[in-house]
C-alpha cells in the first residue's frame, strides 16, 4: 500500500460509470460552430486525447446520431511539441497531459468540455492555425548570428546559472497558451509574451547580445511590450512555467536603458 | 523558380550567394533536426530549399529525444577518443553497421556539438562554465552533452532558429501542414521531385526539385503504441520504397527498456535517469506489495548490475529490454505485472530537479507519482528504427536525385543503437546529405523535366488514389485495422521473435491489406480530415510492416535487437549483412549485401564480463573499454538471457 504522502497523487475514489464529452464542433473557418456531446465508458488512465481516439473511432453522438469524427492536433503526446493544445473546461492547456481523473476530480461532474483556443483561426473543430506564432519570432530574430555552421570550436563560456535561466525560455514550445490567456492579446495588435521572452532567451546569451538592439527594435512598435497590461495569466497558464513576467520586466529594462543611453553607441 | 532571391538577404549578407546565379533547388521532406541540419546547410552554400512537413517543423518528433547527444570530446580526463566513440558504436550494434560512415559521424561529433554550442543550446554546464557531459548506455565514458533532460527540444529549436533565418532571407520555403505522397520519376527512374498534400485543403501539388533529400524519421505507429510522435508513421518512406528505393535492415526495431505504458502512447523516460545513478530493480519475493521504500536493500533483485557488473544499469537497450521482458515473463514483475521499477530516490532531489527534471515532470504528469521520492514503474516500449532507406556513405538512396538522412535511413546504428547517438546521426546524415545532393544537382541535366509530364502524371495518379479512398464504401474501419496492426506487430515482432509467429504475422498483414482498400472513411466533411491522410499512411504502414516482419522471418540468428530463442547466437558466416527489401507487389524480395568491417574486426558482443566500474558522476577509469571486453571463450552467454 502506498502511504498517503503528497509525492503521490490523489486518486479519483468513486469514478462515474461514463464520462461525456462535450465538444464544440467548426466544419471550417468561418462556419457558425455548435456543440456535440459524446459518451465513453469510463476507464482508469484516460486522458483527453485517447478519449478523443475513442470517439474518432465511431463519431456518434449522445442522441445516438452518427456524426463526423472530431478534427484535433496531436504529435508528441509528452507535453513537448505544444500542438494539441485547447481550452479544456475553460482552461487553456495541452490534451495530451489532460488526464481525465484531475478534471473529474476538479470539476466534480461527469462532463468535460473542449473548445479550441479562441486567439487563432478555427481551421476545424479543435484545430486552430498558430503560425503568426512563428512569424513573433521573425520579428525579435530570435536566433544567434552565427559566421557560418564550419567548425570554429565551442561558444563562449557560460556560467550554468545563466545557462539554468535561459534553459527555463528555451523550452517554450510556442503553445500559445500565454496569448491564449492575455486580456491584451488579440490577433496582431500585441506580440505577446512568448516572443518577449525568447528575445530575453537570445539577448542573455554573450554572443546574442551583440544584436540585442534589433531584437529590442522588434519589441519597440505598435504591436510592442508597451501594450503587457500586467495582467499575469500567461505566467500562470504556461505548462512550461516559463517566468514570463521576468522576461517581459527584464526587455522592459533594456528598453529603457537602450533608450537612455543608446545614442552613446552610435 | 531557381534563380537567386530577388530580395537581398541583407542580415545575411553573403556576396558569395547573390552571385551564385545557378543555385539549385532541393526538396528536404522532414523538419526534424535531420531535414533542418540539411536545409541549414543547403541554403548557406547559396541554393533553394522547399521544405515539406507535417508539422510546423518547431513540433517535429525530434523534440521528444531526451537524454543527451554523444560526441568523444574528452574533457574528463577519462582518455576517451573518437575511436572509443566508434567502437563502442560499432560493437553496441552488434557490428551490423558498415564502418567507414559510423567513423566519420564519430569524427564530426564533437564539431557538431560545439557548433550546437555556438547556436546557443542552453547545455549543462561545469563549474568552469563549460559544457558539462554524462554517461549513457553503452559506454564507460562521459561522452554525452546535455541540455537538462530536453536536449532534442533544445536542439531541435537551434536548428528552427537557425532556419528560421534563413526563411527570412528567402532561401527556405516552408511547406508545413503538407505530407508527401510519392516520389516523381522520369523514364529513367531519377527523381526530379515529388508530390505533397496540403492537409487542410487535400490539394495536391507537385514539387520540381533537382534533388529530394528524406528526413522523415521512424514508423514507430506501425507498433500502434510506441515512444514515437503521432507523425511517425513511416509512410512517406514506404511509399519511396514501393517507388524503387531499397529499404535496409528493416527487422531491426529497437525497444527501449524504460517507457511509461499509457492508453494513447508508450512515453519514453530517458536512459539519463540510469545515466545519472538510476537503479533498475524488482523485490526478490514475488509478487511483493509493500511501498517499494519499505523493501530493505537486501530483499531487492538489482538484476542489471547482477548480470552486468562492469556496465550495470547502463548496458545497451537492446540487453537492458531482454533482461526487463524475461524477469517480467518469469513473474518477477513488480505485483506479479508488467513492470519493474526504475529508482532514483537516493539521488538528492536538487539534483534531478537540475539534471532530468523534464523527464520527471513526464512521469509526475501522467502517473501521478514524484520520481524523486517513489521509484518509477516502467516497462520497454518500440522505440527506434535501426533500418531505413539504403543510402551509401553518402547518403544517397539507390534512386538517382533521392537522398536520406537521419532515422528514416539505416546507415549508422547496426543491430541496435546506442542512447544519444541518434541525435548525433540525425545532424551527421543532413550534413553529409546536403553537400551530397548539392554536388548531385550540379551536376544534373534540367529543364525537360517540366515539360515532358511526369509530374502532371504523377498528380493525376495521386489523386486517383485520393478519389478512390473518398468513395471507398467496403465498411472497414481504418482506425480498427490500425489497432490490429499495431497489436500483432507489438505481440510478433518486437523483443522475442518466434519463426511460426512471424509467418503467422505476415499472413495477418496480408489479411489487413485486403480489408484496408474496403475502408470506408467515417468523415464527410473533407476539409482538414485525417481519414483521407490517415487511410493513406495506413496502407504504406502495412508495406513496411510486411519488410520489418519477414526481414525478421529470414534471418535466423540472434543479433542485436533481433532476438530469436530457436537461434540465440549470432551467426556471422550467414548473417553477417545487411538486409536489403526491394518493392514487388506479392511480397518484398530481400537480398543480403556484405558489411564494410575494414575498421573493426567482429568480435563476440559481451557486456557481462568486467567489474563493476566507479559509480555514474565520478571519472571511470581511462583504460575502462579494453578490459571489459575480452572475447573471452569462459562467457558462453552472449546476451544473459535465459530460455
Amino acid at each position: 500500500m502506498m502511504d498517503g504522502s503528497h509525492h503521490e497523487k490523489r486518486r479519483l475514489e468513486n469514478p462515474p460509470a461514463t464520462i461525456k464529452f462535450k465538444i464544440q464542433r467548426r466544419e471550417r473557418e468561418g462556419a457558425p460552430s455548435r456543440y456535440e456531446t459524446f459518451e465513453l465508458q469510463y476507464r482508469r488512465n484516460l486522458n483527453v486525447i485517447s478519449a478523443l481516439m475513442e470517439i474518432r473511432k465511431n463519431p456518434v453522438t449522445v442522441e445516438g446520431k452518427q456524426t463526423t469524427p472530431p478534427v484535433w492536433d496531436m504529435s508528441c503526446l509528452e507535453q513537448v511539441c505544444g500542438i494539441c493544445t485547447m481550452v479544456i473546461d475553460g482552461r487553456v492547456r495541452q490534451s495530451c497531459s489532460a488526464l481525465i481523473d484531475d478534471l473529474l476530480l476538479a470539476s466534480g461532474g461527469d462532463t468535460i468540455t473542449l473548445q479550441p483556443m479562441s486567439k487563432f483561426p478555427n481551421v476545424r473543430d479543435l484545430k486552430v492555425d498558430r503560425s503568426r506564432m512563428f512569424g513573433h519570432l521573425k520579428q525579435v530574430q530570435a536566433w544567434i548570428e552565427l559566421d557560418g555552421t564550419y567548425d570554429l570550436g565551442p561558444g563562449p563560456h557560460i556560467p550554468n546559472e545563466i545557462a539554468q535561466e535561459r534553459y527555463a525560455y528555451s523550452r517554450c514550445m510556442t503553445c500559445g497558451c500565454c496569448l491564449e490567456a492575455c486580456p491584451q492579446y488579440d490577433g496582431d495588435n500585441y506580440i505577446g509574451p512568448q516572443a518577449i521572452a525568447q528575445a530575453r532567451l537570445f539577448n542573455m546569451h554573450p554572443t546574442g547580445r551583440i544584436t540585442e538592439e534589433e531584437r529590442l527594435n522588434g519589441l519597440m512598435g505598435d504591436d510592442g511590450i508597451t501594450n503587457c497590461g500586467n495582467a499575469q495569466n500567461c505566467v500562470k497558464v504556461c505548462p512550461m512555467n516559463i517566468p514570463l513576467t521576468k522576461a517581459i520586466y527584464e526587455t522592459n529594462r533594456d528598453i529603457t536603458v537602450d533608450a537612455l543611453f543608446g545614442w552613446l553607441k552610435k | 523558380m531557381r534563380s537567386p532571391s530577388s530580395e537581398s538577404p541583407r542580415r545575411i549578407g553573403s556576396d558569395q550567394i547573390l552571385g551564385m546565379a545557378t543555385g539549385s533547388k532541393i526538396a528536404i521532406v522532414g523538419g526534424g533536426l535531420a531535414g533542418l541540419a540539411a536545409a541549414m546547410k543547403i541554403a548557406e552554400a547559396g541554393h533553394e530549399v522547399d521544405l515539406i512537413s507535417v508539422v510546423p517543423v518547431k513540433r517535429s518528433h525530434s523534440v521528444c529525444a531526451q537524454g543527451g547527444i554523444n560526441g568523444a570530446v574528452n574533457t574528463k580526463g577519462e582518455g576517451d577518443s573518437t575511436a572509443k566513440h566508434l567502437d563502442d558504436t560499432v560493437y553496441g550494434g552488434d557490428f551490423l553497421a558498415n564502418q567507414p560512415p559510423v567513423k566519420r559521424m564519430c569524427d564530426m561529433a564533437p564539431q557538431i556539438i560545439y557548433l550546437f554550442d555556438r547556436m546557443g543550446v542552453p547545455f549543462s554546464r561545469t563549474k568552469e562554465g563549460l559544457m558539462d557531459f554524462r554517461r549513457f548506455g553503452g559506454t564507460l565514458h562521459h561522452r554525452t552533452a546535455f541540455s537538462g533532460a530536453s536536449t532534442g527540444q533544445q536542439l531541435l529549436y537551434a536548428l528552427d532558429e537557425q532556419v528560421r533565418k534563413w526563411e527570412v532571407a528567402g532561401k527556405v520555403n516552408k511547406y508545413e501542414g503538407w505530407e508527401m505522397l510519392s516520389l516523381v520519376l522520369d523514364d529513367h527512374q531519377v527523381c526530379r521531385g515529388l508530390v505533397a498534400m496540403n492537409l487542410q485543403t487535400l490539394e495536391l501539388k507537385s514539387f520540381a526539385a533537382d534533388a529530394v533529400i528524406m528526413a522523415t524519421g521512424g514508423p514507430g505507429l506501425i507498433f500502434g503504441k510506441s515512444t514515437n510522435s503521432m507523425t511517425c508513421t513511416g509512410s512517406a518512406t514506404a511509399a519511396c520504397y514501393q517507388q524503387g528505393a531499397r529499404y535496409a535492415n528493416g527487422e531491426f526495431i529497437q525497444v527501449h527498456p524504460t517507457s511509461i505504458p499509457g492508453e494513447d502512447k508508450l512515453r519514453l523516460m530517458s536512459e539519463s535517469a540510469r545515466g545519472e545513478g538510476g537503479r533498475v530493480w524488482v523485490p526478490k519475493a514475488d509478487g511483493d506489495t509493500r511501498n517499494p521504500r519499505d523493501i530493505p536493500e537486501n530483499e531487492r533483485w538489482y538484476f542489471l548490475e547482477e548480470k552486468y557488473p562492469a556496465y550495470g544499469n547502463l548496458v545497451p537497450r537492446d540487453i537492458a529490454t531482454r533482461e526487463i521482458f524475461q524477469v517480467c515473463l518469469e513473474g518477477h514483475g513488480v505485483a506479479g505485472e508488467n513492470q519493474v521499477y526504475l529508482d532514483l530516490t537516493h539521488i538528492p532531489a536538487e539534483v534531478l530537479t537540475e539534471r532530468l527534471g523534464a523527464i520527471l515532470e513526464i512521469y509526475e504528469m501522467f502517473v501521478g507519482d514524484d520520481p524523486r521520492f517513489v521509484p518509477m514503474r516502467i516497462f520497454p516500449g518500440v522505440h527506434y528504427s535501426m533500418g531505413g532507406l539504403w543510402v551509401d556513405f553518402e547518403q544517397r538512396t539507390n534512386i538517382p536525385g533521392l537522398f536520406a538522412a537521419g532515422e528514416c535511413d539505416y546507415s549508422i546504428h547496426g543491430a541496435n543503437r546506442l542512447g544519444a547517438n541518434s541525435l548525433v546521426s540525425c545532424v551527421y546524415g543532413g550534413f553529409t546529405a546536403a553537400p551530397s545532393a548539392i554536388e548531385y544537382a550540379k551536376n544534373i541535366e534540367r529543364g525537360r523535366t517540366e515539360t515532358n509530364g511526369i509530374h502532371a502524371s504523377e498528380l493525376r495518379r495521386q489523386q486517383e488514389i485520393n478519389d478512390a479512398i473518398i468513395k471507398g464504401s467496403g465498411g472497414e474501419n481504418q482506425y480498427k485495422l490500425h489497432e490490429e496492426l499495431g497489436k500483432v506487430m507489438t505481440d510478433n515482432v518486437t523483443v522475442v521473435r518466434y519463426n511460426d509467429r512471424l509467418q503467422a504475422t505476415d499472413d495477418k498483414i496480408r489479411e489487413l491489406q485486403e480489408r484496408s482498400k474496403r475502408i470506408s472513411i467515417n468523415d464527410s466533411n473533407l476539409w482538414a480530415t485525417q481519414a483521407v491522410p490517415h487511410a493513406r499512411q495506413f496502407q504504406n504502414m502495412l508495406e513496411l510492416a510486411r519488410v520489418i516482419t519477414l526481414g525478421a522471418l529470414n534471418r535466423n540468428e540472434s543479433r542485436g535487437a533481433h532476438y530469436k530463442p530457436d537461434f540465440p547466437e549470432r551467426d556471422d558466416d550467414t548473417f553477417l549483412k545487411t538486409t536489403i527489401a526491394e518493392y514487388a507487389a506479392e511480397a518484398p524480395v530481400l537480398s543480403y549485401e556484405p558489411v564494410d568491417i575494414s575498421l573493426i574486426q567482429p568480435r563476440k558482443r559481451d557486456y557481462s564480463s568486467g567489474k563493476k566500474t566507479s559509480p555514474p558522476g565520478t571519472a571511470d577509469r581511462p583504460t575502462g573499454v579494453k578490459e571489459t571486453r575480452p572475447n573471452d571463450p569462459a562467457n558462453k552467454e552472449e546476451f544473459g538471457v535465459k530460455e
